[in-house]
């Protein structure tokens, strides 16, 4: 801030404290006096009936005023509150205490903390600490922190998330492969169809994708729907429809669909597109957290 | 002479239309605002209430119009009645302003009307306790302004020599709040319904907090003080205890209150020094707020056995317990530590109606039931047993309910800031809901007992005023100089 505004503030916050403090100081003395009586302490003012008495200020709050106003110097003196003056603040080695300077030591400590809870599982592997309870009822929760809001409490899944309990693999479900998802995330890139295939070609080929799983479907369509998917989709989804882990294409034969598997679903998959995300975690949680994680995503389809 | 009798020719020598519809309407709001309060609270408990009929009867939506019709037409309305009544009073002379004065009555309940309905429509600044969009804000401008006008032209045409303590408190609240309401609701309109604040970032929140504080500080604090400095020795029949505390309390006051609002914004993008300052001079508040309740108190001295026979000065006496309490509660909210336990917890919901049930509502309806009966040339309200239960629905319901949100808050901020060992969140935040239910269910059997408390107020006010018995003895004549109505 610059120096005006510095000054501007300083002024008017000691100029305040130092009115209040005169008017509490200026008005100790009890003001009016009647020695005929005594006992008679009112002003002399009435409104409508209503008289005042003279009563000085009574004592134990007149303390505790002045300690409000002792502390609020103290105070002043040690955190920041004048205009640009810093603090002093002794237990920081640069001498001032700062909200930013407070968040980074508890972090800092907060961290520490984690080496030993967290560090003592990065040399497991991730087979053995999937089948060490302890740890993963501390991933169960790191897992809700961070993993439910997309795939679930129970890690069921959700339109468009995947299930992560039932040993289906997008992108494959090997410890290396997990552990490469949750690192670098994942983009799906399923391109839309409707410009290539037209409405006919889509509603062909959904009949042919139907029947990989064994759904109902027209069966009059499937010869010619299987001629569109050899041209177009093969390529990603394998000429046995058996999916892809490289491209992330998934398997179409198993009757789990991430989006919905009804005719409508599908063809919707293949008009639009789907581009799923996986966000990236490097950035977000610690390595030891997500090898935890990775343990903890391949003991759910263990069993 | 006594007061109802003094009353009864009074009407000639001043001004009391205005202060009869103001008065009514205040209990009429009151039961509107506190209806609505009831509602959402139970809302919170079952939620299917919201759907009476959306999306308007939303809690989103009525929660807004809740806090606007408490704070502004109930407590606005009570406000008017009794400066317009107590200025008159202590000046011994008529209102001054002309047609301003039917304005300023018109005006406010026209604003009052014009929030309830566009706040359930959804039309809403979204800046709390000013959410009212630019065209009302307009006519609460002007509103303001005429108030202003009517006031201070009473004070000025006085015909005592001082300006009585009330007067001060009064006149604080009047100015201040016009200052703060314009400041704040400065906006660029972009339609009749919409518009934006004229400020942004960390300076808009800390120009709303500055408001929002000194809504407190001024429009529920400096106001109601003003109320109680008249009311109170009025019904103890006893002095004032002490003119040097009024003096320093009142300065040390509306100083400090100022500076107040960035508690609201503690470990915000706010900067560091000006969180600093808002606690401090918080912490500071605590003695004058104190002062003021020590001098309503200390005025009973040598009346105390008044209180046993008398519900009326039962009601301002706990009204000052209450606002004892709550300002005792609200600057060790504000030291930094504090806050962040009970920031965004019921707590501060808890602390908010220690201050508007126990310490605002109390001292209006104390005061409405002194004044009630004078305004309509009765010799006291219909039944004396009534104002006495209705004060014990009041004093239980507003226990029930703080005591309620207090288990609530602290629950809550300790449950929110758990941890287990590896770091992690010991509860999801549904839990900590799941924790608060018992005290929601609280909440709305002690508001539904002050509810019902401002039922019994509008029966007994309305036998008062159709039955009650006419003060019969002729008032002395009113001096020379004033013009008869
Ligand atoms: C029957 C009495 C009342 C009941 C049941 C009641 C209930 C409520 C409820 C449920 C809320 C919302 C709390 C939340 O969001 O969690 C609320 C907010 C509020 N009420 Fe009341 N209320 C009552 C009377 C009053 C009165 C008389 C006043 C003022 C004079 C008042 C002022 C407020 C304010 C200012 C808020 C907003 C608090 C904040 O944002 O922190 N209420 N009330
Ligand atoms: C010395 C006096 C007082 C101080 C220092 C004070 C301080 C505070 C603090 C620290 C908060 C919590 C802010 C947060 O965490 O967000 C708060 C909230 C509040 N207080 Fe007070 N308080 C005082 C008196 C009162 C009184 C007498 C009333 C009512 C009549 C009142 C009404 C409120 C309201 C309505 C809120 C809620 C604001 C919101 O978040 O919507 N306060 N106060």
């Amino acid at each position: 801030m610059s120096t005006f505004w510095s000054w501007w503030i300083i002024g008017l916050t000691v100029t305040n404290l130092l009115l209040i403090l005169w008017v509490l100081l200026a008005n100790r003395k009890v003001a009016v006096r009647d020695d005929v009586d005594p006992e008679n302490r009112t002003t002399g003012h009435v409104y409508d009936g209503i008289e005042e008495y003279d009563n000085p200020l009574p004592k134990w709050w007149f303390y505790m005023f002045m300690g409000s106003i002792v502390f609020t110097v103290l105070y002043l003196i040690i955190y920041p509150g004048l205009g640009n003056w810093k603090g002093y603040f002794p237990f920081y080695e640069e001498g001032h205490w700062t909200s930013v300077r407070q968040l980074e030591e508890q972090q800092k400590r907060a961290l520490a903390q984690h080496e030993t809870s967290y560090g003592i599982y990065s040399t497991m592997s991730v087979e053995e600490l999937a089948e060490d309870s302890r740890a993963m009822k501390m991933a169960s929760r790191v897992y809700a922190n961070n993993c439910a809001v997309c795939h679930g409490a129970d890690a069921g899944g959700a339109l468009g998330f995947p299930n992560l309990t039932d040993n289906d693999w997008l992108y494959g479900g090997t410890p290396e492969n997990i552990k490469y998802t949750l690192v670098n995330g994942r983009n799906a890139a399923m391109p839309a169809w409707s410009g290539v295939l037209g409405e006919k070609g889509i509603n062909t080929v959904t009949q042919y994708v139907l029947s990989l799983s064994g759904a109902e479907h027209n069966v009059d369509l499937v010869e010619e729907g299987q001629k569109i998917y050899a041209a177009n989709c093969a390529a990603c989804h394998g000429g046995d429809a058996k999916g892809n882990y490289a491209m992330g294409a998934p398997n179409l034969t198993d009757d789990i669909w991430l989006y919905e598997g009804t005719p409508a679903g599908i063809r919707q998959s293949l008009r639009q597109g789907r581009n799923g995300v996986m966000p990236a975690q490097q950035n977000r949680l610690r390595e030891d957290k997500i090898h935890l994680l990775t343990a903890y995503v391949y003991s759910l389809s263990l069993e | 002479m006594s007061n109802h009798m003094a009353a009864a020719n009074a009407n000639s020598i001043y001004n009391y239309h205005v202060v009869r519809q103001f008065s009514i309407m205040a209990i009429a709001w009151g039961i509107f605002g506190m209806g609505l309060g009831v509602l959402i609270a139970s809302q919170l408990v079952w939620p299917d209430l919201n759907n009476i009929l959306q999306p308007y009867t939303h809690f989103g939506r009525l929660r807004p119009l809740h806090t606007n019709s408490v704070i502004f037409a109930f407590g606005g309305c009570a406000l008017f009645a009794t400066s317009y009544y107590v200025v008159q009073r202590t000046c011994q002379v008529k209102l001054f302003g002309g047609w301003l004065i039917p304005f300023t009555f018109w005006g406010w309940q026209a604003v009052i009307v014009l929030a309830a309905i566009t706040l359930p429509m959804g039309l809403t600044s979204s800046k709390e306790y000013a959410e009212l969009e630019w065209p009302i804000d307009i006519l609460l401008a002007l509103v303001w302004i005429s108030y202003a006008i009517v006031f201070f032209g009473t004070i000025m045409k006085r015909k005592t020599s001082h300006i009585y303590v009330a007067n001060w408190f009064f006149g604080g609240f009047i100015a201040t709040v016009a200052v703060l309401h314009i400041v704040n609701s400065a906006a660029i309109p972009v339609s009749l319904t919409k518009s934006y604040s004229a400020y942004a970032g960390a300076a808009d929140a800390m120009v709303q907090w500055w408001y929002g504080h000194n809504a407190v500080g001024f429009f529920l604090t400096a106001g109601f003080l003003g109320m109680m400095y008249y009311f109170v020795p009025k019904q103890a029949g006893r002095p004032v205890y002490s003119y040097q505390l009024s003096i320093v309390h009142f300065w040390a006051l509306i100083s400090l209150y100022i500076w107040a609002g960035s508690h609201h914004l503690h470990y915000s993008a706010l900067p560091d020094w000006a969180q600093s300052l808002g606690m401090v001079m918080s912490l500071i508040l605590l003695a004058p707020s104190w002062g003021g309740m020590i001098n309503g108190i200390m005025t009973l001295s040598g009346a105390w056995h008044k209180l046993r026979t008398d519900p009326t000065l039962r009601f301002l006496v706990v009204s000052l317990s209450f606002y004892g309490m709550s300002t005792f509660e609200g600057p060790m909210m504000a030291i930094k530590t504090v806050n962040a336990l009970s920031h965004n917890t019921d707590w501060t919901i808890g602390h908010v109606h220690s201050g508007a049930l126990g310490w605002v509502a109390m001292i209006s309806i104390g005061s409405l039931y002194h004044l009630i009966p004078i305004l309509f040339g009765k010799t006291g309200m219909w039944r004396t047993s009534l104002i006495n239960v209705h004060f014990w629905l009041a004093t239980s319901g507003t226990v029930l309910y703080i005591a309620a949100m207090w288990v609530n808050g602290i629950t809550q901020g300790l449950m929110w800031r758990a941890f287990n060992a590896d770091g992690s969140l010991t509860y999801s935040f549904i839990e900590s809901v799941q924790a608060s239910q018992g005290g929601y269910i609280v909440r709305v059997i002690g508001g539904g007992l002050f509810l019902l408390g401002m039922f019994v107020m509008a029966y007994n006010t309305y036998r008062t005023v159709r039955h009650g018995a006419p003060v019969q003895v002729a008032e002395q004549q009113p001096p020379s100089n004033t013009q008869a109505a």
